[in-house]
């Protein structure tokens, strides 16, 4: 076990180095000089020069991939170029909205992937299982940009259930808050809802078919008892799988979905980030994607390998 | 001279199973509905420019927000008073578009790659460590910093979406090349002392091919939806050339004023997508019939 987690750790630690790498070299290949960005109208060469000494624009390229390293690892990610906030500060008061956005997602995509999931496998071959392969279907082909801007349309705008943007902190006002995240929750989860409902389905169909179930039906237990506690118990399993494999997906969502609802997160800094060519703040932002998606997969393959030791000794042969 | 006798086996094989499962997918009657809106979509894209009642560009103000059924403006027109039918035509054409070169692109670099990594083990792992880095970068991230690099346009929407779907396409060949190296026949041949290359490129890859159309199926209706989202975000085709993104990214300005202008687009995005979802799906089910009755 150890030598495992040692090895995936390792595995881990180089992913993110190339990531970093890429990521700061990426932004250094963007077009435009920062210099000319931050000196805005004020363009005389002297305060040019000035400009590049503050910023280190000048240093050679290994200085300057050092600072920005040792500086991140301090959690000091620099200042954006555009406002001149710090960009830990600006990441601080959107990744909270982003994150509460995600989790609400990620919860009602749970709830109703493996809800349609189970049904499907235990009413094979009834019309319930078809309605729940059709909704499947449509999910994974619905934009859910396009759904978003009906849900304003019509459920916000017409009828008024829900404010059609905006975001109110939870601290400041619970209710209100979850008012205005229901919303986009519910679009942001839909596509991610379809992905865990096929999946659930097949290893629950799978799991159905085990001897262990036969055994637990022969025993005597009750329907739900050898659906709930043995067979979907183990289809949980691929559920985590998914959410971790679809945190590049969501995340891409949740931009597109805090556009549509004005949400002040992650998505709209990031797009602000790269319309303005805010160099620090794309560099910021890709960076802490990258490095949320690598310990959200280092998290989900140890949970992995908790759950289900075969995984384990596969991963030392 | 056994060798061309045993092409010739191999061949009848490949063509009775192809007609086989061609057969058995055109028993299924959502597979065929499928079948046909892809086709209706596509006719409708290939033909915009003959068919279309008017040239999606053209404004015509005193027209603005017709709404749908209006004589001439079958869907309806726009705040510019653009034909809502027309530009949902060439719409398609610019999704279709995207959607091939995207899968393209990452065939063209996936299929090698995959081969390789499950067929030679030394580089599988600095292969697999490439597809995690790709993996790490949010699409709409990579993308983001493309259009930022290079410019928005269609053509780099594309390459960005095919990169986001190389690792995929990577995994899945990878994974039914580790798995044909075990057959016997892959065996046989390398013991008659045939060279990597011929193994690869003459008994894997013919045999890998279902998996990838299967995957190229998928990963196209995957490639248009991130068009959509990409041209929403004014990442992808410019304005004044239609394409469903953004036809939905200027109505939603004036969606309670003309909502056909957002419901329509909308609904031709998720057709075209559901008809690739579901032909794809069929087509695996069709050549792999165990797994659908399972």
């Amino acid at each position: 076990m150890r030598r495992y987690l040692l090895g995936r750790l390792w595995q881990s630690l180089v992913t993110l180095l190339l990531a970093t790498i890429v990521v700061f070299l990426g932004v250094r290949a963007l077009p435009g000089d920062p210099a000319l960005a931050l000196a805005g109208e004020d363009r005389d060469p002297e305060s040019l020069r000035a400009i590049r000494e503050q910023y280190g624009l000048d240093d050679s390229m290994l200085v300057q991939f050092w600072q920005f390293v040792s500086h991140a690892a301090r959690g000091d990610l620099g200042q954006s170029i555009r406002t001149g906030e710090s960009v830990t500060t600006m990441l601080s008061s959107a990744l909270p909205v982003t994150m509460e956005l995600s989790a609400l997602a990620i919860f009602v995509a749970t709830l109703l992937g493996v809800g349609a999931g189970v049904v499907a496998a235990v009413r094979r071959g009834r019309p319930a299982e078809w309605a729940a392969n059709a909704l499947a279907l449509l999910g994974l082909s619905v934009p859910n940009f396009w759904l978003g801007l009906m849900a304003i349309l019509y459920l916000s705008v017409a009828l008024g259930l829900f404010p059609a943007s905006g975001y109110v902190p939870f601290f400041e006002n619970p209710i209100d808050n979850l008012h205005h995240l229901v919303l986009p929750a519910v679009i942001l989860g839909t596509g991610l809802a379809a992905v865990i409902m096929r999946q659930t389905r097949s290893s629950m169909l799978d799991a159905l078919s085990a001897d262990y179930i036969r055994t637990a039906e022969a025993k005597g237990l009750p329907p739900r008892a050898v659906i709930g506690r043995h067979a979907l118990r183990n289809s949980l399993i691929v559920v985590i799988t998914i959410v971790g494999l679809q945190l590049g997906a969501l995340i891409s969502g949740a931009v597109v979905t805090e556009r549509i609802f004005a949400l002040p997160g992650f998505g709209k800094l990031t797009v602000d980030a790269v319309f303005q060519r805010d160099y620090p703040v794309i560099q910021a932002v890709v960076l802490v994607t990258a490095t949320a998606y690598i310990v959200i997969n280092l998290l989900v393959d140890l949970l992995y390998s908790v759950i289900d030791p075969r995984i384990r000794v596969r991963g030392e042969a | 001279m056994a060798v061309p006798e045993v092409t010739v086996a191999a061949g009848t094989a490949l063509t009775s199973r192809r007609r086989k499962v061609v057969r058995r997918m055109l028993r299924n009657p959502l597979a065929i509905t499928g079948l046909v809106v892809l086709a209706i979509a596509v006719l409708a894209a290939v033909l915009a420019p003959w068919l279309a009642p008017h040239e999606p560009t053209d404004t015509h103000l005193s027209n603005a927000f017709a709404p749908p059924g209006t004589p001439g403006y079958l869907l309806g027109t726009d705040d510019l008073g653009r034909d809502v039918l027309s530009r949902i035509m060439f719409g398609l054409r610019a999704s279709l578009h995207v959607g091939l070169l995207a899968v393209a692109t990452s065939l063209v670099v996936g299929v090698p790659l995959g081969l390789m990594a499950g067929y030679f083990l030394a580089i599988d792992a600095l292969i697999s460590r490439f597809t995690d880095l790709v993996l790490a970068f949010p699409f709409l991230i990579l993308a983001v910093g493309l259009a930022a690099i290079r410019g928005a346009s269609l053509g780099n929407a594309a390459i960005a979406i095919g990169i986001a779907q190389i690792p995929g396409v990577i995994r899945i060949v990878r994974s039914e090349t580790l798995r044909l190296k075990s057959l016997d026949f892959v065996s046989a041949a390398i013991v008659e002392g045939a060279g990597d290359p011929w193994v690869l490129g003459r008994h894997i890859l013919p045999n890998a091919a279902s998996v990838i159309i299967v995957q190229a199926t998928v990963a196209i209706p995957a490639a248009i939806l991130g068009e959509a989202v990409l041209s929403f975000l004014g990442l992808g085709i410019q304005p004044p050339a239609p394409s469903l993104g953004t036809m939905l990214s200027d109505a939603q300005q004036f969606a309670s004023r003309a909502p056909w202008a957002a419901v329509m687009p909308g609904v031709a995005i998720m057709l075209l997508a559901l008809a690739f979802n579901i032909v794809g799906d069929s087509l695996r089910d069709a050549l792999d019939p165990k797994a659908s009755r399972r």
